[in-house]
């Protein structure tokens, strides 16, 4: 190719890449989005989709306020559930009016709205006295309030329906399009459009004044004072408007689940947005949405194939915490970086060997924990147990030792040759990492 | 110049438990004019420019910017009536880049305030007045680098600017040219004398060349008290500032 030419695709990309580099990962997100449910087409992986549209829209909502303002909330599911209880009395009034003939009620594919509009007048109440200060009392408040709405879910059993929960009808409900939503599939088409919708209007609010002066309080609160920004209206408005998000993600619970119990609006919940988010990486934008697909998954298929899933799931944050404060998509960005600035060149067979030698490793910390569960937790702990492509027994000391060395052999490789390797393989590539 | 106080502080006292570190001060600052306050270590410059700038509270007399009174009121209500200030110590949003600190430093004053409904990067006037200032300040070729790894000497300049920035009418400057070598605070005084034509500059400074090339009138700060505002070349020959302050310091 001669250089004119060069130089006029050269131009033609730049116009083209801002356009490129912005939207891929959307078009991306958006085309596995509406492929899934032909590779997981079961009843139960179009549940876990569905649950991972919402778990999105919640995680992207919770990044409002981690990634973004900097406020570290330990109760963001108190404005998730009051969204879905709301949504939820919506569409229990809405069944009646379908099904007496009173009325036309509230049409399903405006219920998160609804939702929303609830977690909105919550984040509102709670945020007007929450959002004073940031940091350690703005978090211990929030524990304070997912506490006293725990508490109240169970003694305010008309609202909230005691321990049984609320169920509510979604096949009794109108439709704008005209569309039937009984199957499943049907409704997770609705919770793609709401998380689009969603998150195109969450990746906006970032590019906003309101947004921009979020993240120079999180920075330099004092600084942002001294251009005329008061933090605590800052604070509030985003938190209200996290608050928002949040129902909306209440409200599409509400459609997928049609039953809500306490469980939408306590503690676990509030630490499993955390984890998606962190996990995700709160850095990024698509950070949280990667995070939530990732926790969904883990929960909705790890617990089918192992009683420990949820240590796993424990160990993986405190790995993520430790190792990879950026989150995964910081490790995907920060190694892309790297490859398009060659870094990569003459290290990668010390790459792999140092994947490969931690792979092993895990191995050998699955194996020992499988082993640990079953010979700890079953009422037999002699009974053959499965383990990998094995049948071993527990009780003797052969699987325990195979294990241990399996781990042992991993981590060491990976301590006192595969690192050294790599750092060696590095330095001699010219810096990087 | 005209003869209007653009900022007024009246019997202004400060104390710290029983520690009095402003003890009671009346000054008068005219609007347009660039007066500098010196003072020995410990005089309580910083803590008058905190009063004066809402970042402490009085303990009793008042301060009134263009005749309102601005005492006690919270740091973001004094700088939206025109008041605002640089820090001594560099005082930026550190990952953020030169451009978006000075977009930052510019969306109040421009009526965007708490918009969520607008994009920053539609704001055209925005953008102009910032690169404007960039212009000014010298910083166009850093413009996309973030503000923690300029240099020591643009980051004070992007601190200038970002005061500049909000809109204020009177600019007051903590020790703008603190820890610079002589070439770089001689650029330094240089952008301020000209980034500042239209403004009411209050500054402490602690630089005496700095000071004397400056300042339009020069206030003399002692232990919380002041005793002495005046022209520089009478500062400079007043006797109870030679024993105070100078004497010690100027040969």
């Amino acid at each position: 190719m001669s250089t004119i030419q060069q130089e006029a695709s050269a131009r033609a990309n730049a116009v083209g890449n801002v356009w490129v580099r912005r939207g891929w990962p959307w078009l991306a997100c958006l085309i596995i989005a509406l492929l899934a449910p032909m590779v997981f087409s079961s009843g139960h992986d179009i549940h876990m989709l569905s649950s991972m549209a919402i778990m999105m829209v919640f995680a992207l909502s919770y990044n409002m306020l981690l990634g973004n303002t900097g406020l570290l909330s330990f109760g963001h599911a108190v404005y998730f559930g009051f969204g879905a209880y709301i949504a939820m009395h919506a569409v229990r009034w809405s069944n009646d009016a379908v099904l007496d003939g009173t009325g036309y009620g509230i049409p399903i594919e405006l219920i998160p709205l609804v939702g929303g509009l609830a977690g909105l007048f919550f984040g509102i109440l709670f945020g007007s006295f929450s959002t004073k200060k940031a940091g350690v009392v703005f978090a211990m408040i929030s524990l304070g309030i997912v506490g006293l709405v725990e508490a109240s879910s169970l003694a305010f059993t008309g609202f909230f329906g005691g321990e049984a929960g609320l169920f509510g009808d979604r096949e009794d409900l109108n439709s704008l399009l005209g569309i039937a939503y009984g199957r499943s599939l049907t409704v997770y088409y609705l919770m793609v459009f709401w998380l689009v919708v969603c998150a195109l209007l969450m990746y906006l609010l970032k590019q906003t004044p309101l947004g921009w002066m979020a993240n120079a309080v999180r920075d330099n609160p004092e600084r942002a004072q001294f251009v005329g920004y008061s933090t605590t209206m800052v604070r509030f408005l985003q938190f209200s408007l996290s608050a928002f998000f949040a129902g909306v993600a209440g409200g599409m619970f509400v459609l997928v689940e049609e039953i809500v119990t306490d469980e939408a609006i306590g503690f676990l919940l509030s630490g499993e947005v955390l984890l998606a988010a962190y996990i995700g990486g709160i850095g990024f934008f698509f950070g949280p949405i990667v995070g939530a697909a990732l926790v969904v998954y883990l929960e909705s298929n790890l617990s089918a194939v192992t009683d420990a899933w949820l240590l796993y799931f424990g160990v993986l944050f405190i790995a993520v915490v430790m190792f990879a404060p950026m989150g995964i998509v910081g490790i995907l960005f920060q190694q892309w970086a790297n490859f398009r600035a060659g870094g990569w060149k003459g290290t990668l067979p010390a790459r792999l060997y140092c994947a490969v030698a931690t792979l092993v490793g895990l191995l050998g910390f699955v194996c020992i924990v499988e082993l640990a569960y079953h010979y700890l937790r079953s009422w037999d702990p002699g009974r053959p147990m499965t383990l990998l492509v094995t049948t071993v027994d527990a009780t003797t000391a052969t699987p325990w030792l195979v294990s241990a060395a399996i781990l042992a052999l991993g981590l060491g490789l990976l301590i006192f040759h595969a690192r050294p390797m790599l750092k060696r393989a590095v330095d001699a590539a010219g810096g990087g990492k | 110049m005209s003869q209007d106080n653009a900022l007024t502080l009246s019997g202004l006292k400060k104390n710290f438990g029983r520690a009095e570190i402003i003890r009671g001060v009346d000054l008068d600052i005219r609007e347009g004019e660039r007066h500098v306050i010196i003072g020995p270590n410990g005089a309580g410059k910083s803590t008058l420019f905190n009063l004066i700038s809402g970042r402490m509270e009085v303990s009793a007399g008042e301060i009134r910017l263009f005749g309102k009174p601005i005492h006690n009121m919270s740091p973001h209500k004094v700088n939206r009536m025109g008041l605002s200030r640089s820090f001594q110590v560099t005082n930026l949003f550190q990952n953020m880049t030169t451009m978006q600190n000075l977009r930052c430093a510019l969306l109040w004053g421009m009526g965007h305030k708490y918009a969520f409904w607008k994009l920053v990067n539609k704001q055209k006037e925005v953008t102009e007045r910032a690169e404007q200032l960039m212009e000014q300040l010298n910083l166009t070729h850093r413009r996309n680098v973030p503000a923690g790894l300029l240099t020591y000497a643009e980051q004070r300049a992007l601190e200038i600017g970002t005061t500049l920035g909000s809109g204020a009418r009177v600019l007051l400057l903590d020790e703008p040219t603190a820890g610079m070598s002589r070439s770089e605070s001689d650029e330094v005084v240089e952008l301020i004398r000209q980034v500042t034509k239209d403004c009411t500059l209050v500054m402490v400074e602690h630089d005496l060349g700095v000071v004397f090339n400056l300042a339009d009138r020069i206030s003399v700060l002692v232990y919380g008290e002041i005793i002495a505002t005046d022209a520089p070349e009478n500062v400079r020959s007043n006797k109870a500032v030679q024993e105070a302050y100078l004497g010690t310091e100027v040969h």
